[in-house]
């Protein structure tokens, strides 16, 4: 069985399906169709919830974490031992949340069937951060898709909410929160069945090893915002699930003096601090990495294990040298990553072995990494092409050069004749312009819906331009997005409703 | 009076006290920036929306199977394979429609289940119908079809140079175009691919219908026109209308997919259960949605252009070639529209606009917000840059040479018009352009937004910064408000007023999000001078008002809220006689002001005198109607006044592209909008931000790409990419024209809102257009089809490079590479 809390409410499921989505849950199992779905592919952030988490704080002490999730890309067996937080909930006593009589006040719903799920993100928002910046918010809310507003009164919303400084009753039932998360432990291992389809969550690397040994078939589920498209669009059902976000030792980053190990099953915003602070650009491209509820509960052993050419993460991690962990029993292999992927969607990983941990050199004091991707839009897209640099030079010699793509090659790939290139060279433009050349004999990339291959190719050879540019002449404006660039346009007004009540005057005197 | 409702708040006051509150004024009344009728429900997810609505014990749920050839024979379709899966209750396909298996809109073509043949990847060929969606979807993949594939027209090029058509081609006429363009001093023609667009309403579509006892059918629908989905279902039940009520209480968003395209579920799920004697729903997957929906109409349209040396159009010639899909669906008005737009603000002299609706074998598209007024109304923006560069102009300089004369008979610079300017204030289609606010309005923005210090400003980035390049473009838009089919103008509503003062609202249009409801309510609450919370909306519903149009052409508040007013009106007349005559008083001396009823020097609570109306028998219930005045076209000699009135509105955008990828991001827009006298300023201004990024995503990041079996690739959000948060303008200055009414006698003197500043957005495309020209020194225009994906950006940015450089090896080209 799995026991978690909906919202108040003690739920214990035993013989559930395990492929059931926290949406479906939600709208079919208990009736409760607040929450959306859009997509049902975790693009539109429709069915956003809020998932509270029994952590530890700076002291040690108990505290509730609450993270902004899909429903419709999380299993059910997620839950287990966490509460529930949907759109119904908000309310208290009747009255609206402030996060709701904000969305009100701001005129930011239209048709509404967005806007649970926005209202949800801005409260997983006031619960982690008390006073959000502008960025803070638009990072928040990229993963809600919004057709009718044009997003500002949503985004005045998420501002004139922070200004209400009131506990809401998930503040004031925080203690008595904590306790009923704790008494939702249990002795047994949790499972789920439907006699037909099981799941089970590990909660110490030996019990996953063991489980994943005996059922070699078995899927590993962390965050499952991949996997769950397999059911939820490619309509496949999942035998044997392997839930791992039950296991603490496989969430943990850790940060050494020579490397970083990022457990694999650690969500993508746990990494996100310990990468950027050594790789601003890791940074950076994690902020455009899906949406943020997907970097709630996707992780990098997930992006890594489902061997995408387009994903994010592997071509930044191979070109910081980055290794693998692999375990099969008790047995562990350490692999550059470079070398876990073979072709299309094949790897070296074994049956019944898994990803236990990705290791990350420490930067060396010179930040020369930096991570190019393009996409048709800036935030929650997927890369037509993704490139990642980082030289080493040494008194203006090139002693050692990586770079790694996505989406130029069935797998992600170095760019072994531009690296070669690269190597040992002077640092000036006329190598970057060889190593353009070079590089364009690397790959041989294909065409779809996200770029033609001619479009791919020249990115990725102007990319090379960019970081001479980048690293050699920072002064020089080189990205839309930067904050150079940005800033200046940002407006210092705060809120507009003040605005509109006046052009509701204006508006209204034309009438008498 | 007050001895009979103790609950009525205000009737223990004293008559001071009524009088103050009466002087006050009504607060939530026309022109209040009142809250949407639904917004604390929507927040708190209590909204209902269909596929939220209780089920059934019984319930049925449909899937359909779609067609995976573009076209094709049906030589086998065995839909016994699906009856293996328990829980399935039926399988139907086109032989099991009791009725009539056409569900085209205005002209057949349009089969619930395809007949013998496919016509598109994606059509519906079968439906099962099983107690869970899960169960009908795998049950509906076991059926066999097998398909003799025929040849498939894919391309609206193709299709053009076939002359296959879905209905002939029509031109608009004025003048003699062709010697106009051999006596111009100057000329430039060329072609543009306009990109369609998918509706991507957070909502898919949706139906839930049960079964009458009188063989007929109640259906919860998700669609903008209950009337025609009334009118399909009984007729593919095959029986009559008034057997068939539609409810239908809210939309999660329409901009027009839901006019024609929520027919098509609504009718499975009726036939099904119809036969099956079941409660039914049938909801789209994303996928499924996008793949069987039609979306806007994607163009090819070609230019030939005479122009002086100021820049000034002298004679024009365009080719709208719009690409309809497989069947006409509303495509002959929407290509007319196009045609109807193809002058935006401009006088375009001797003009000859031909439209052809290019059939392919592709899902038939269909209404998207502004229908086919878009892509005809962004050719002379892109034509007018063109022109421009050609001319080394300020392509605004340009845009006010040709802007029709100004209603104060100013010329677009403010200079009072001179004899040059005859004539210039009727379109090509005859329509007299009397209210035309853009000269002024170009005038407000220009100043306002600082265009030209930022030109300047612009122009001095450009030189310093190698790689990214700024673009500024102001744009206008003139859209013209009433439907093109005449008949469409008119409105039905009903008011009842209930004996303790509470008022129940009912009307023809739709909620999709747009504020309707919140409108209308307004204008009643106006009416009576009651609080807005007195008066309750409820679904439309065709058992209530009938023979609606659809929610559509912008005109929702226009029609059902002259209405409403009209019903409000009828009853307050009673109301005003019954007061005079039990009073004894004239008519003048009654009064109503908020929430009481003044009668010469008495006063009482509205929900008092309603009481007391009641007892002396008025009747307190009354219908209205609307048809719009003045307007009619004369199709076969294309002239006439199609429009009521024109809504105007101007934008300027600022954008900075990346030349090493094309991409970009839109730095700021300032927009200046015309909604007449608004009557809820808030709701406008939502319209207007929203239509703007809806209207930027269009020719930006929304590709709709198709492979060659004729597959839209782009079928969900993972691939299609509507604005995201960060897509809007970092800096959005929207403002409303301010202190001007409608000149016509619309509701309340206001204006439709729901697709101009769409149109808005066009200057995120001039925009961009406008910094990649900047490579050329704005020498030259570069050559860019819509949307303009970064891929395009990229490669008009590569064009440009090599065109400069072969132009002018002596300019001194900002430096792409770093020295």
């Amino acid at each position: 069985m799995i026991k978690f809390l909906l919202n108040q409410e003690l739920r214990v499921e035993q013989s559930i399906d395990p492929n059931m989505t926290v949406l479906n849950y939600l709208r079919t199992h208990v009736s409760k169709t607040g929450t959306k779905e859009g997509c049902a592919s975790g693009d539109c952030g429709a069915c956003t919830v809020v998932l509270g988490e029994l952590v530890k704080d700076e002291r040690g002490g108990d505290k509730i974490c609450y993270t902004s999730i899909n429903s419709c890309l999380t299993f059910i067996s997620a839950l287990h031992g966490k509460q529930l937080i949907s759109v119904e909930d908000l309310k208290d006593q009747g009255q609206l949340h402030p996060t709701q009589q904000a969305m009100v006040d701001c005129h930011g719903s239209q048709c509404g069937f967005c806007t649970p799920g926005f209202v949800m993100s801005m409260f997983a928002l006031g619960k982690n951060i008390a006073d959000p910046n502008k960025g803070e918010i638009e990072e928040a809310l990229s993963g809600n898709l919004c057709r009718c507003t044009g997003y500002r009164p949503i985004v005045d919303a998420a501002e004139q909410m922070y200004r209400s400084t009131e506990q809401d009753q998930f503040d004031r039932n925080q203690q008595q929160t904590i306790e009923r998360l704790k008494g939702l432990q249990i002795d047994e291992q949790p499972q789920l069945s439907d006699g037909s389809k099981s799941a089970i969550n590990p909660r110490t690397i030996e019990e996953l090893a063991e489980q994943l040994s005996a059922n070699p078939t078995a899927r590993l589920v962390a965050g499952g915002t991949d996997l769950a498209l397999e059911v939820t669009q490619f309509h496949r059902q999942l035998e044997t699930l392997i839930y791992v976000g039950d296991i603490a030792a496989m969430k943990a980053v850790d940060v050494f003096d020579d490397r970083i190990e990022l457990g694999a099953a650690a969500p993508l915003t746990d990494c996100y601090n310990a990468l950027a602070n050594d790789y601003p650009d890791f940074g950076a491209l994690l902020h455009r990495f899906a949406s943020l509820q997907i970097r709630n509960q996707g992780t990098l052993g997930g992006n890594i294990g489902n061997a995408s050419p387009i994903g994010d993460s592997p071509p930044a991690l191979i070109a910081l040298n980055a290794e693998v962990v692999l375990r099969h029993g008790s047995a562990n292999r350490t692999l550059k990553l470079e070398d876990y992927f073979i072709d299309y969607k094949v790897t070296a990983q074994q049956p019944g072995e898994f990803i236990e941990k990705v290791i990350v050199p420490r930067a060396n004091g010179t930040d020369r990494f930096r991570s190019y991707k393009i996409s048709k839009r800036i935030d929650d897209d997927i890369s037509a092409v993704l490139g990642c640099f980082n030289l080493t030079v040494t008194d203006g010699t090139i002693t050692d050069a990586r770079v790694a793509f996505g989406g130029m090659a069935a797998i992600p790939k170095r760019a072994a004749q531009c690296e070669a290139v690269l190597n040992g060279a002077q640092w000036n433009l006329a190598t970057i312009d060889r190593a353009k050349q070079a590089l364009a004999n690397d790959f041989d990339p294909i065409s779809d819906f996200r770029a033609s291959k001619e479009y791919r190719m020249l990115t990725a050879v102007n990319m090379l331009t960019r970081y001479f540019v980048e690293i050699d002449q920072p002064a020089v404006d080189s990205r839309v997005v930067s904050s150079s660039v940005v800033e200046q346009y940002v407006p210092n007004k705060v809120v507009t409703n003040q605005n509109i009540q006046q052009q509701a005057q204006t508006g209204g005197a034309a009438h008498v | 009076m007050s001895s009979h409702n103790g609950d009525s708040h205000h009737s223990t006051l004293t008559q001071e006290q009524m009088m103050a509150l009466a002087k006050q004024g009504l607060q939530t009344g026309v022109g209040r920036s009142v809250k949407h009728e639904s917004a604390a429900k929507q927040v708190s997810g209590d909204a209902v929306y269909v596929d939220d609505r209780l089920e059934f014990p019984n319930q049925l749920h449909v899937y359909a199977r779609l067609s995976d050839c573009a076209h094709g024979r049906i030589t086998k379709l065995d839909v016994n394979p699906c009856y293996d899966f328990p829980g399935v209750a039926i399988a139907i396909t086109a032989e099991d429609v009791p009725g009539q298996l056409d569900i085209g809109a205005i002209m057949p073509g349009d089969p619930l289940l395809a007949d013998g043949k496919v016509e598109f990847y994606g059509q519906p060929i079968l439906a099962v119908a099983a107690s869970d969606h899960d169960t009908a979807r795998k049950a509906a993949m076991a059926a066999i079809i097998e398909y003799d594939e025929l040849d498939a027209v894919l391309s609206v090029e193709e299709a053009l140079e076939k002359e296959h058509y879905i209905s002939e081609p029509h031109s608009h006429v004025r003048g003699d175009s062709k010697t106009a363009l051999a006596n111009a001093k100057n000329s430039v023609s060329g072609s543009v691919h306009i990109g369609g667009q998918e509706h991507f309403y957070l909502e898919t579509q949706v139906s839930s219908v049960i079964p009458t006892e009188d063989g007929g059918m109640i259906v919860y629908t998700s669609t903008q026109n209950p009337t025609e989905v009334q009118k399909l279902v009984a007729e593919v039940l095959g029986v009559s209308f008034n057997k068939v009520q539609i409810d239908m209480r809210r939309m999660g968003g329409g901009f027009g997919g839901k006019e024609t395209q929520a027919a098509g579920p609504a009718c499975m799920a009726a036939v099904v259960a119809s036969l099956t004697g079941r409660p039914t729903k049938m909801r789209l997957p994303r996928m499924e949605d996008m793949m069987m929906t039609g979306k806007r109409h994607p163009f090819f349209n070609q230019f030939h252009v005479g122009y002086d040396d100021n820049g000034r159009i002298t004679g024009c010639e365009m080719k709208l070639a719009g690409n309809c899909g497989y069947s006409p669906d509303l495509s002959n008005s929407i290509i007319d529209r196009a045609m109807f737009h193809s002058d935006n603000g401009y006088y375009l002299g001797d003009a000859t606009i031909t439209g052809y609706r290019c059939k392919t074998n592709t899902a038939s598209n269909t209404a998207y917000r502004g229908f086919g007024g878009p892509q005809g109304l962004i050719m002379p923006e892109i034509i007018l840059d063109d022109i421009a560069r050609s001319l080394g102009k300020d392509p605004l300089e340009v845009r006010k040479h040709n802007l029709y004369n100004g209603m104060n008979g100013l010329n677009g610079f403010g200079q009072p018009l001179t004899s040059d300017d005859d004539g210039r204030d009727t379109t090509h289609y005859y329509q007299p352009v009397e209210d035309n606010q853009l000269p002024e309005m170009i005038a407000q923005l220009e100043a306002s937004s600082d265009y030209q210090a930022r030109r300047e400003a612009i122009r001095a980035y450009n030189a310093s910064s190698p790689i990214l390049k700024k673009g500024l473009s102001m744009t206008p838009v003139k859209f013209g408000i009433s439907f093109t089919a005449t008949f469409l103008n008119q409105a039905g509503a009903l008011i009842h007023i209930y004996t303790d003062g509470s008022i129940h609202l009912n009307h023809g249009g739709t909620e999709m999000g747009q504020g309707l409801n919140t409108k209308v309510a307004q204008i009643v609450a106006e009416e009576f001078q009651v609080d807005f919370d007195n008066i309750q909306v409820s679904a439309t519903d065709t058992d209530k008002v009938p023979n609606t149009s659809p929610t559509a052409a912008s005109s929702g508040a226009d029609l059902n809220g002259k209405a409403a007013q009209n019903a409000a009106q009828t009853i307050k007349q009673r109301l005003v006689e019954f007061a005079a005559s039990h009073f004894n008083v004239s008519n003048e001396d009654v009064r109503f002001a908020n929430n009481h009823v003044l009668i010469r020097d008495e006063i009482m609570a509205f929900a008092d005198f309603i009481q007391l109306a009641y007892f002396n028998q008025i009747s307190l219930s009354s219908t209205g109607f609307y048809r719009t005045p003045k307007i009619y076209y004369d199709r076969d000699n294309a002239r006439g006044r199609p429009f009521y009135y024109f809504a105007y509105g101007v934008s300027c955008s600022e954008v900075v592209v990346d030349t090493l990828t094309g991409e970009y991001k839109i730095l700021r827009a300032d927009v200046l909008h015309d909604v007449g006298a608004s009557l809820n300023p808030a709701i406008d201004i939502g319209q207007i931000e929203g239509a703007f990024v809806q209207g930027a995503g269009w020719l930006t990041s929304e590709e709709l790409v198709w492979n060659d079996k004729g597959r839209l690739m782009t079928a969900g959000p993972a691939s299609y990419k509507i604005p995201a948060i960060a897509d809007m303008p970092v800096d959005f200055r929207v403002n409303l024209v301010e202190n001007r009414k409608n000149k016509e006698d619309t509701v309340f003197h206001s204006k439709a809102v729901g697709e101009p500043p769409f149109m808005l957005g066009i200057s995120v495309f001039c925009a961009i257009r406008d910094a990649v020209s900047s490579l050329s020194n704005y020498k030259i225009s570069p050559q860019i089809d819509a949307p303009a994906t970064p891929e395009r950006v990229l490669w008009a940015v590569e064009a440009i490079k090599k065109d400069s450089n072969q132009q002018a090896a002596t300019q001194p080209e900002t430096a792409l590479e770093p020295a």
